[in-house]
């Protein structure tokens, strides 16, 4: 037997801490960091006497989320309280929700467009975070910070429909790219606002029924999803193999060994008592506040990715990137409203922006020159005014320091205006024949790289200025003439 | 100064007309709180609060500047409802020493309308109990006669107004634990709808049956203090947003009543012989009063005390998860790992009713049985409900006697849990089906204890329960 008859089946579910101003059942502040236990009052502490009040905030994000999922919005939905005791916990139960979450029966699409594939979301619901026990910084005491505690978060659970780890990574990656796009989360993994657990099983091919399931906890970034998962199929697959029986249990992926190691048995596992949470009235999600969310989402990543393959002839790769983050789709959407150069466009934010943003760890929002002065650079180069290296090199660093300067004006101030003018590039075309006339030989005599040494040449005469098309096809008509 | 209090608009009167300071009354309460100690009523006496408050409405009065609705009214406050700076024990162990941080919805409205807070007082532990005798704090004693219960949950807040240690006082009431204690004391005992005052500030029993109410001599005390603290509050979600009228101004009941009773609850071999025939003398005379009185069937009698003991443990097992140790209360000195630490606090802190009802609770939520009660026991609850809705669409009132004897003595019951809970079976009804109802003080056994009859209404019926409660202990007492 090998592993190719075998197929791996997971499901994920995905944490996503929600980017509102408070918390999810009181008015303290959501915010992560800041001194321990300092976004904390009665209610967020668990004291006698308080109650929950629920922040309408987190319903419109979620639904926001399973509108971009393509999930069902439900109409009826009641809290639940899960119960378990634990330090950073005070209320000693977790306000969530059980039997009706607000989002079911949705998808994202994953793969290159031509293939996609569709992962199935069973459903989405709002819950809220717990605080966190610090155990290392202190040698006999754990640490409890509830800055966290009661934020609110939405749990979003796949269908088993993955199958292997680079499935995984395309589907958490589509993930945090639309809780990102549509600032439902910062989808920060190291940070832990986005978090992720996987349901790992493996069966023989055509099997129908599923094999024992394994849920894998503590991976903290994409990478380590996919790494977490390759292994578990590997050890499953050898355990099987081995003539062992897979058991149910809760398993710990170890980053730096790459491995997943047991935390807890089924039968270890909490029964959590479920029960309708008595101190919030039923939420009703009416089909108004969902037409109000879904007018006022943006086009969502993957539209605009086909459309900007179909429409703007952009690659894959170039349209994928594009749409990666919302800052920038911004800007290029607004860019492509002054120019209809759309591979230009693409190249220019995608190479010298980009280079810019990541030189300086910016955001696609702190880029200064706006989107009709990139547009009239564009032209620019176009017409063979300005270099694409020089608007590149020299004059964009520039720029950026003085983003309200017209790039005429700037090319002209910083002696970066291409020479177009034929006569004169002739002349010093014939120039530069004349001084190497050994070569020109050699050239003629098929020595054609040598066509280099003359565009150098026309090239150190006209100070850089020359236009290259032109001075390269006035060249090529005198050697080959 | 000899002083005897009647109502609050009588008190106020004689205030305005300064024939008495607020001062001098409350001195009054707080020589009456220490005089009797031994009833086991007052908890804490908050002699500086109140001194200094009542100096404040004074300066007030003398200097007629505007006064709030309750000025004057010296109100008594069972510990589970949290006051800011005061200490919050639900007469447990497990909060001895707590502090609360804020103040309940209701405390912030009372003081806002010039009332005058005069201590905490006893009550069951967490509310459980139907006697005052699981507080830790030790029992209660009726005034009327020392070797008897209270009744409870809130039992010191009934005995404080029945030994006249305030002129109020505020309880809690999740399955009668207001209008038990009020009949075994003769105190007007009132609950009012679920949702009509906030929750807030109330240390949870049970969630979707816990109301605050109030302990008062008369009617139209318990309508002055259910306006000031009704009304929606966003601190809680479950607080309704119907209009609070003016209950004071709307003391008289309809000249024709609409009068339901349920046969098979009275006859039932628990109820005291004596308290049956007066019961029946009432209807008697409510019908010659030319009101209309009909029997009517209740098919869901047998299931009210189980259904509420269900869904209340289930909620109370949950309620209570948050007193760990870890935040706040007590810990045990034993150093462990979390889990020993928590379920060591939890054991060393809560007493045994406790414990009987979070062990419940637990149990009928556990996965496997969660169907077969839980869930079972809330379509019942919606059943009773509609049933209950039902009667009082074609009637006002359904009245019932409030317990079936009078009080009974001090360590009679407590080996009988069973025994103890069925003795809710009229009290139940109401927060089950989340009505208001309301304890009447009208007779008094031959063998000299008080004892209340029970008038429950239609939801935010606030209005004509305390009409009728103020014509019957003017015209049937």
């Amino acid at each position: 037997m090998n592993k190719e008859s075998y197929e791996a089946v997971i499901g994920l579910e995905v944490h996503a801490q929600l980017l509102t101003k408070t918390k999810a059942y009181s008015s303290d502040i959501a915010e992560y960091g800041g001194d321990p236990n300092t976004h904390v009052s009665v209610v967020t502490l668990g004291h006698p006497g308080t109650l929950p009040v629920f922040n309408k905030r987190t319903a419109e994000l979620a639904i926001t989320m399973g509108l971009a999922t393509h999930c069902k919005i439900r109409e009826h939905n009641l809290f639940a309280r899960k119960n378990y005791f634990y330090a950073d916990l005070p209320k000693g139960y977790q306000i969530t929700q059980d039997q009706t979450p607000i989002c079911t029966e949705g998808y994202v699409e994953i793969g290159e467009s031509r293939k996609e594939k569709r992962i199935g979301i069973t459903r989405i619901h709002m819950e809220e975070d717990a605080g966190k026990s610090i155990h290392e910084l202190d040698p006999y005491f754990t640490l409890i910070d509830l800055n966290r505690a009661g934020t609110p978060l939405i749990e979003i659970v796949s269908e088993p429909d993955l199958r292997s780890g680079e499935e995984a990574y395309e589907y958490l990656t589509e993930i945090r790219k639309l809780v990102r796009y549509l600032a439902i989360c910062d989808g920060n993994m190291e940070e832990g606002s986005l978090r992720c657990d996987a349901n790992i099983s493996v069966r023989k091919k055509g099997a129908s029924e599923f094999g024992v399931k394994v849920e894998v906890k503590n991976m903290n970034s994409i990478r380590n999803v996919k790494r977490a998962i390759d292994h578990e199929i590997e050890r499953q697959i050898a355990a099987i193999e081995n003539g062992e029986t897979i058991s149910q249990e809760t398993r710990s992926f170890d980053a730096a060994a790459g491995t997943t190691f047991s935390m807890r048995s089924k039968e270890a596992a909490h029964d959590y008592r479920y029960f309708p949470e008595p101190d919030l009235p039923p939420l009703r999600i009416h089909a108004a506040m969902v037409e109000e969310i879904r007018s006022g989402m943006p086009a969502l990543p993957k539209e605009l990715q086909k459309r900007y393959e179909q429409e703007l002839g952009l690659s894959t790769y170039d349209a994928a990137l594009l749409t990666a983050e919302k800052s920038v789709v911004t800007y290029f959407e607004a860019l492509i409203q002054h120019t209809t150069r759309y591979k230009a466009a693409a190249n220019w934010i995608l190479g010298p922006v980009r280079e810019w943003l990541n030189a300086g760890a910016r955001d696609m929002d702190d880029f200064p020159v706006a989107p009709a002065q990139l547009a009239a650079l564009l032209a620019l180069i176009d017409e063979g005014k300005l270099s694409f290296s020089a608007a590149a090199q020299q004059l964009l660093p520039v720029w950026v320091e003085e983003p309200d300067t017209a790039p005429d004006a700037l090319a002209q101030k910083l002696n970066l205006i291409q020479e177009t003018d034929e006569a004169f590039i002739e002349q010093l075309v014939d120039e530069a024949l004349k001084a190497f006339p050994d070569k020109v030989a050699e050239y003629r005599n098929g020595k054609k790289g040598l066509i280099g040494l003359f565009m150098g040449e026309v090239m150190k005469r006209s100070k850089g200025k020359a236009d290259p098309k032109v001075a390269t096809a006035l060249l090529q008509k005198k050697l080959e003439a | 100064m000899s002083f005897r209090y009647e109502s609050l608009p009588v008190l106020q009167e004689q205030l305005r007309k300064q024939e008495l300071s607020c001062r001098e009354v409350v001195e009054h309460y707080v020589r009456q709180c220490h005089d009797h100690r031994h009833l086991n009523a007052m908890l804490e006496v908050f002699e500086e609060d109140a001194l200094i408050q009542a100096d404040r409405l004074d300066e007030k009065l003398r200097n007629d500047l505007p006064l709030g609705k309750l000025y004057g009214m010296v109100i008594a406050v069972k510990d589970v409802i949290v006051m800011k700076g005061k200490e919050a024990t639900a007469s447990s162990a497990i909060l001895q020493g707590f502090e609360s941080l804020f103040n309940a919805t209701c405390i912030d409205r009372l003081l806002a309308e010039d009332a005058i807070i005069i201590g905490r007082t006893n009550c069951d532990e967490f509310a459980m109990g139907s006697s005052n005798e699981t507080s830790i704090h030790g029992p209660v004693l009726n005034a009327a006669d020392e070797t008897k219960v209270p009744g409870g949950s809130s039992g010191g807040s009934a005995v404080a107004v029945q030994a006249d240690l305030c002129m109020a006082s505020l309880g809690t009431d999740t399955g009668g634990s207001i209008r038990q204690p009020a009949s075994l004391t003769g105190t007007v005992g009132f609950k009012p709808t679920y949702g009509r005052i906030s929750r807030y500030g109330l240390i949870a029993y049970a969630s979707s049956f816990d109301q605050c109410g109030t302990f008062t001599r008369n009617a139209v005390d318990a309508a002055m203090l259910t306006e000031v603290m009704a009304g929606q509050d966003p601190h809680d979600a479950t607080s309704s947003s119907q209009p609070v009228p003016d209950y004071a101004a709307l003391l008289e009941p309809p000249a024709k009543l609409r009068i339901a009773w349920y046969p098979q609850t009275i006859d039932n071999g628990k109820l005291d012989p004596e308290v049956k025939q007066q019961f029946h003398d009432l209807l008697e005379k409510l019908k010659a009063a030319g009101h209309t009185v009909e029997s009517v069937d209740f098919t869901y009698l047998d299931y009210l005390v189980p259904t509420y003991y269900v869904l209340t443990t289930a909620e109370a097992s949950s309620n209570l998860s948050r007193f760990s140790g870890i935040h706040y209360g007590h810990r045990t000195e034993v150093t462990a790992d979390v889990d020993e630490v928590i379920s060591r606090s939890r054991s060393e802190g809560f007493g045994e009713e406790v414990k009987r009802r979070i062990m419940l609770g637990t149990f009928v939520l556990s996965s496997g049985y969660y169907d077969a009660y839980y869930t079972h026991a809330q379509k019942v609850r919606r059943i009773i409900r509609n049933e209950t809705l039902d009667v009082l669409s074609r009637f006002d009132i359904i009245i019932t006697p409030t317990t079936p004897t009078t009080a009974f003595a001090i360590g009679e019951k407590t080996t009988d849990p069973i025994e103890m809970y069925l003795a809710d079976i009229y009290t139940v009804q109401a927060p089950i089906a989340g009505i208001p109802a309301i304890s009447v003080p009208l007779h008094t056994h031959s063998n000299g204890l008080p004892y209340g009859m029970q008038l429950m209404a239609a939801p935010f019926r606030e209005d004509l329960l305390l009409a009728v409660t103020d014509h019957l202990m003017q015209h049937f007492r």
